[in-house]
């Protein structure tokens, strides 16, 4: 052995798309920087093709998932607290990096992060029994209204100051749980934490193109997600011009869109395992059936 | 001729051997060869003790009485274990054990509630198949039931209401924090031993009550391992206290003042006395108790899927199912086709040795049972019913055995029509008009489940309507999950048990 001190094996994060971890294609990459302005690490920088294949990989995935039974998206949602369980030291070591906060709050978080997760792996053969109904409509028929997934969703955390774990498992959890693809960007300043979730996510049997985390400029991605015709809805936490930008593309297809304020309070456990939070990813589906002999 | 000529070639060339094989074929002279199933016994590496004890306040005791009673495998009546018998005192220290847990289990937040029900689950999927040999064993029904249906469902009930814990306001709309009832004292039946198990522990849990249980005198194994299970998960001693033993042990539980609430689940018998011992004292009830469900089978049915149903219907679990479909009722165009398909279907179910693979049919549960369900076939013969056995296979020489049987020729007023026999005998009726069905299908004391088969939607939904019955399946039959009601209306019990409705018995406003 040389007396030289070891030296440290440098990891660039990649992004997560379809159960794979690619560059950016364009070849791009940011600096992470830490509170005092060092380096942390390289991040991939994604471009408009990379959030195209992340769609497209979500909209692939999107049938199998949403077709499978709610008890088996249930446990796979559990499946990813046990496995982010294992990580927490990891977790928390990622929030303290770009944070500089201190463990101890670090480490509630993590805990906070994996408790919501294991809430929501509750919802998913509970909440079409909370938003379903069976309706007496004045006539001989059978009518029941039932929620469906909406389809593909584009979680945008464009601010995460506060909570960068717990803000990002509380905007993707919801729509995953009712059976929607989801296509994540995670924030460019505090991204690590979420990072892992996407390298953890796997090993929970989140079936690949489930769940896609990509890295960039969110001012940049927001007008090619808005106008992305393969995307139904949207669930952001982002600065007042983002969320413009945002809104003003989703009304050209109608999508799904709940941006909420860069104040959100995540670590609000009430509000944010209310099945109300599921409104913007589900359908109504009415069925009508006679019922006369 | 030309596919005819070569598919005679392929038959010249085959080996000498198979031409054997299809000439001692028991069909004679038919073409078609005839493969007799080979034994494919599960092998069975569960460690069973020679007695079991109590599970009171997180440790295993000895019953104050110190006496036992046998479990025997009624496919062999081997004596499988020595069960401890716990009497009024063991059912006293276990409610106090219930009640002391009670303060500290409810203000315990309720997502750390959930994360034990979850790691309950869990154990139970890890060792489903030590549960599953032990329950075909102790029970008597066939491993591919235990393997397939009682396990996966007993895990999927905590799995289902370990969510609940947190979600409970949403469950019952109107009340802002609904609370638990308090002690619950819970006797379930040996058919499903340790599903029923789950239905009944699961909710109470998730709800914040505590429990003592009393599992069914001849099915005590799968509960004893449940309760190891329960250590495992480091569960809070006297959240959950099981009490073995029989009908005075249950009475015991169902007469302490310290019991805030009772849910049994049984034949109708003991739940009318249940029900007057605990109107004595204002105590919560639930029951689930017997029934006499009618299938419904109408000419515009898929007749082949129909048979398959009704044999789900009567023959699952030996016919040891309360929703059993014990009375079918066939429109009369089609009763010959349905009786002679029938009658072939069964003679291809497999009577025997619950722990094969290939068994259908397992053993009885019990001699007294075996003798309840026999006293029933002689009764309906001597009512002038036609009994049919088509099922020719030899049976085991030890243990307790029925064939599957139904009875032509039966009147609405025989007992065989009327009663519930609780064993693998079904009542064929017929009908000519869906109103006729549907006044007889309701003409019980029962309420408990429906079957209705028919292509045609509208009629479906019309007579589920109709029929007075808690559980109705349309072109299908004993299907039950986590998330979905169970329960009777009528004399088949009231509260429901599964889904977001069976959670209302185990909360207060």
């Amino acid at each position: 052995m040389s007396d030289h001190e070891r030296l440290a094996v440098l990891k660039t994060w990649k992004l997560f798309i379809k159960g794979s971890f690619p560059r950016s294609e364009s070849g791009r990459t940011l600096p992470l920087l830490n509170k005092e302005g060092g380096l942390v690490a390289h991040l991939s920088h994604a471009s408009r093709k990379d959030l195209r294949e992340a769609v497209e990989a979500a909209r692939g995935a999107f049938p199998g998932w949403s077709g499978s039974t709610a008890y088996l998206r249930s446990q796979i949602i559990y499946r990813l607290a046990e496995m982010l369980e294992g990580r927490r030291a990891e977790l928390s070591d990622a929030l303290r990096s770009t944070s500089g906060v201190s463990k101890k709050k670090a480490d509630t978080e993590v805990s906070a992060s994996i408790d919501r997760t294991v809430s929501w792996a509750g919802w998913c053969d509970k909440f079409p029994m909370v938003l379903g109904s069976r309706n007496p409509v004045a006539g001989p028929y059978h009518n029941f209204s039932m929620p469906e997934p909406s389809g593909v969703c584009v979680a945008v955390q464009g601010v995460a100051d506060q909570h960068s774990l717990l803000g990002f498992m509380s905007l993707v959890l919801p729509p995953l749980c009712t059976g929607n693809a989801v296509v994540a960007v995670a924030d460019t300043k505090h991204p690590l934490a979420p990072l892992l979730v996407a390298e953890i996510a796997p090993t929970a049997d989140i079936p690949a193109g489930v769940l896609n985390v990509i890295t960039g400029d969110a001012k940049e991605l927001a007008g090619w997600i808005a106008s992305h015709r393969d995307v139904d809805s949207v669930h952001a936490i982002a600065d007042e011009s983002i969320a413009a930008t945002l809104r003003a593309g989703a009304a050209e297809n109608l999508k799904r869109v709940q941006i909420l304020s860069k104040d959100e309070d995540f670590s609000d456990t009430d509000r944010w395992t209310n099945p109300r939070r599921l409104a913007p990813f589900v359908e109504t589906k009415t069925v009508w059936h006679p019922s006369a002999t | 001729m030309v596919r005819r000529h070569s598919a005679t070639k392929s038959r010249v060339a085959l080996p000498a051997k198979y031409d054997q094989s299809m000439a001692d074929a028991p069909t004679g002279n038919s073409p078609v060869t005839t493969w007799e199933y080979s034994p494919a016994p599960e092998t069975t590496p569960v460690v069973i003790p020679d007695q079991t004890q109590l599970y009171v306040g997180g440790k295993f005791i000895e019953p104050h009485s110190k006496k036992r009673f046998t479990t025997v495998n009624p496919a062999t009546e081997a004596i499988l274990s020595n069960i401890a018998d716990g009497d009024a005192a063991d059912v006293d220290a276990a409610v106090s054990a219930a009640r002391k847990a009670l303060k500290p289990w409810g203000k315990l937040p309720a997502s750390e509630r959930a994360k034990y029900l979850y790691r309950i689950a869990r154990r139970i999927q890890e060792r489903a198949r030590e549960l599953a040999i032990l329950e075909s064993m102790d029970g008597g029904k066939p491993i591919k039931e235990s393997r397939d249906v009682d396990i996966p469902l007993a895990a999927q009930h905590f799995f289902h209401h370990a969510g609940w814990c947190d979600k409970l306001r949403y469950a019952m709309p109107g009340t802002r924090e609904p609370r638990p009832v308090g002690v619950c004292g819970q006797i379930i039946p040996w058919n499903f031993p340790l599903l029923m198990a789950a239905w009944k522990l699961a909710p109470a849990l998730a709800c914040g009550n505590t429990v003592v249980l009393k599992p069914a005198e001849t099915t005590s194994l799968t509960a004893m391992r449940l309760a190891e299970i329960l250590q495992e998960c480091d569960l809070p001693p006297g959240v959950v206290n099981i009490v073995t033993g029989a009908g005075a042990t249950g009475k015991a539980l169902v007469d302490h003042a310290g019991v805030d609430k009772i849910a049994f689940t049984g034949s109708t018998e003991v739940g009318k006395q249940i029900a007057q011992a605990c109107a004595k004292r204002g105590t919560r009830l639930t029951l689930e108790l017997g029934g006499k469900s009618a299938n419904i089978i109408f000419a515009d049915a898929a007749i082949d899927q129909a048979i398959e149903g009704i044999v789900q219907g009567i023959w699952f679990n030996q016919g040891h199912v309360c929703c059993a479909g014990s009375r079918l009722f066939v429109e009369e165009s089609i009763l010959p086709e349905v009786t002679r398909k029938l009658e072939m279907r069964m003679k291809t179910l497999r009577v025997g040795d619950p722990l094969d693979k290939n068994t259908d049919i397992g053993a009885i549960n019990s001699k007294q049972q075996l003798a309840i369900i026999e006293g029933y076939i002689a009764e309906g013969s001597r009512e002038g019913c036609t009994v049919c056995q088509p099922n020719h296979q030899t049976l085991p020489t030890k243990g307790y055995w029925c064939r599957p049987t139904f009875m032509t020729g039966v009147q609405p007023a025989h007992v065989v029509a009327r009663e519930e026999i609780f064993g693998p005998v079904l009542a064929v009726m017929s009908f000519r008009t869906p109103e006729e069905a549907i006044s007889r299908a309701n003409n019980s004391p029962y309420g408990l489940a429906a079957g209705i088969w028919t292509e045609k939607g509208s009629k479906m939904f019309d007579v589920a309507r109709r029929l007075q019955a808690g559980v109705v399946w349309c072109n299908t039959y004993n299907q039950f999950d986590a998330t979905s009601p169970f329960g009777g209306f009528k004399e088949s019990g009231f509260g429901r048990e599964g889904g977001m409705h069976g959670l209302a018995a185990y909360l207060s406003e």
